[in-house]
């Protein structure tokens, strides 16, 4: 703003990024931002975090951002298409589903089979989000004929079905299940590996601090970043 | 007629532009050439008839309990009233989400009246019923406040008169209450109706969504809004259409409720 102005930016200005992250990375991106912040102390890291698919429609809409992180490549493939993105993206984490049930699994749930016994209160993802593809992915390979009581629009909102104690089970990212602690018992089973989300990162074209910006996408992707998402339970591509 | 002063008119086309203008946009961003393609899928056709259903039960629910609820209301003398009033109140201003989880608390699983329901094998969350009972949460104010109004501006002459000519209480309330009523009564049912098509957040957190059972033509559009903008936005034209009919009906002529009612309240007293 200043800078239109007429007036120099001197090197004490403090320079502010905007970085738009899938909701999934909330809690590892904020503690990324503190470590970014506190290495560069003249840049700010703000975050908008949502459902990628609404975030990819905010930037196409024009919505200012420097940094863009989405839960899967084809919500990044529309930001590309949308021309905010001109970077080639790095992938830079995974995820993969896992079962979750209330605390001490009243239903007794150990195997992604065992999601087709009737009378199963079963919620998952709908198949139009990423978590529900990934879930109709999984259950198509594996001949697991499911029918769930609520097909919900974001893995936040089958997780809180389940720590409410409202469904038996649910499908979510096994992210999730790590963030949500002892409110839910997790059940890991194999075939989810047939379905992994790949997590890429960009840097949004038209950025006003895109030297900041490129900071930022180096720290996430690098070592301090690897760890960091690792400890989330995200991993590697 | 008097003409209210012509400063008034700028702010109330601000207004009016405020109002109507994200529908006029909303309609020029529809794919035309795909609109019926769009709101005929089977989806969509699914949505809008649950979402119809529903409504309607709602509104039958909502004059079942809140005709009784406006009567209490207007007509009896007890300290505690307002607070009851106050608390009848409250969906409306409460955010839907709020709503849901209190449902929740109460119909979920584990709530305080559904896991003895789920004892005898009832089954509240993620059914239609729970659809029902969202929608009639948020759409009983909108009854009980249009009726509780007429029913004070009316006044109780009509009925001391007949009660003093000795009919009953109840032939009263089925002979003259009732009769008098009856517009302030349709565009309550018409606005609680209106009102229970657009529930969404209540419906989300307390219902969930599925298909046929729970997923309700508000709820199809956030959905299809993930994966199909221009699905979710002939959605929300046709929602946009279907609200403005019910609400032109309830309202083609201004006042229409109030009037009726209050004529005869005022030329008995003039």
């Amino acid at each position: 703003m200043l800078a239109g102005c007429g007036s120099s930016s001197t090197s004490s200005d403090t320079k502010t990024i905007t970085v738009f992250a899938a909701a999934s990375l909330k809690q590892v991106f904020t503690q990324l931002g503190t470590q970014y912040e506190s290495a560069h102390p003249n840049t700010k890291v703000t975050f908008s975090f949502a459902g990628s698919s609404d975030l990819v429609a905010q930037l196409n809409q024009g919505a200012p951002a420097d940094v863009f992180a989405s839960a899967d490549l084809n919500n990044m493939d529309k930001a590309v298409k949308g021309g905010r993105i001109t970077d080639k993206p790095q992938n830079f984490a995974t995820n993969v589903l896992t079962i979750v049930t209330p605390p001490g699994n009243p239903a007794h749930v150990n195997s992604l089979a065992d999601l087709s016994h009737a009378g199963l209160r079963l919620v998952v993802c709908a198949p139009q989000v990423p978590c529900g593809s990934a879930t109709k992915k999984v259950t198509s390979d594996a001949g697991v004929a499911i029918s769930p009581v609520s097909e919900e629009n974001s893995v936040t909102d089958v997780l809180a079905k389940v720590t409410t104690g409202q469904a038996d089970a649910g499908l979510v990212y096994v992210t999730d299940a790590a963030g949500a602690g002892n409110k839910v018992t997790t059940v890991n089973f194999p075939e989810s590996v047939k379905a992994v989300n790949t997590y890429p990162i960009a840097t949004v074209a038209d950025s006003k601090n895109a030297d900041a910006a490129k900071d930022f996408v180096t720290l996430v992707t690098g070592p301090d970043g690897r760890k960091a998402l690792q400890q989330a339970g995200f991993g590697q591509p | 007629m008097i003409r209210p002063p012509v400063w008034l008119y700028l702010p109330a086309a601000i207004g009016f532009v405020l109002v109507a203008g994200p529908l006029v946009a909303l309609t020029g961003a529809v794919d035309w050439s795909h609109f019926f393609g769009l709101i005929t899928s089977e989806s969509s056709r699914v949505a809008l008839e649950l979402s119809l259903r529903t409504s309607l039960a709602a509104a039958v629910l909502c004059v079942l309990l809140g005709v009784p609820m406006a009567a209490v209301l207007a007509r009896v003398r007890w300290r505690l009233l307002p607070v009851l009033r106050a608390l009848v109140l409250l969906p409306l201003v409460l955010p839907p989400v709020v709503g849901g989880l209190a449902l929740l608390y109460l119909f979920g699983r584990h709530g305080l009246v559904g896991r003895e329901l789920e004892s005898f094998g009832v089954r509240i969350a993620f059914s239609t019923t729970a659809v029902v009972l969202a929608q009639t949460f948020v759409a009983l104010p909108f009854l009980v406040i249009t009726l509780e109004g007429a029913m004070r501006t009316a006044g109780d002459r009509y009925e001391r008169i007949a009660a003093t000519l000795g009919a009953r209480p109840s032939i009263v309330w089925w002979r003259v209450t009732l009769p008098l009523l009856r517009p302030a009564l349709l565009s309550g049912v018409i606005l609680a109706f209106a009102r229970a098509l657009g529930e969404f957040g209540a419906t989300l957190t307390f219902a969930g969504s599925l298909q046929g059972r729970t997923r309700t033509l508000p709820l199809e559009i956030y959905l299809q809004r993930e994966s199909d903008p221009d699905a979710a936005v002939a959605l929300s034209l046709l929602l946009v259409l279907v609200a403005a009919v019910i609400v032109l009906v309830a309202y083609r002529r201004p006042g229409l409720a109030v009037d009726r009612v209050r004529t005869p309240a005022r030329s008995a007293g003039s």
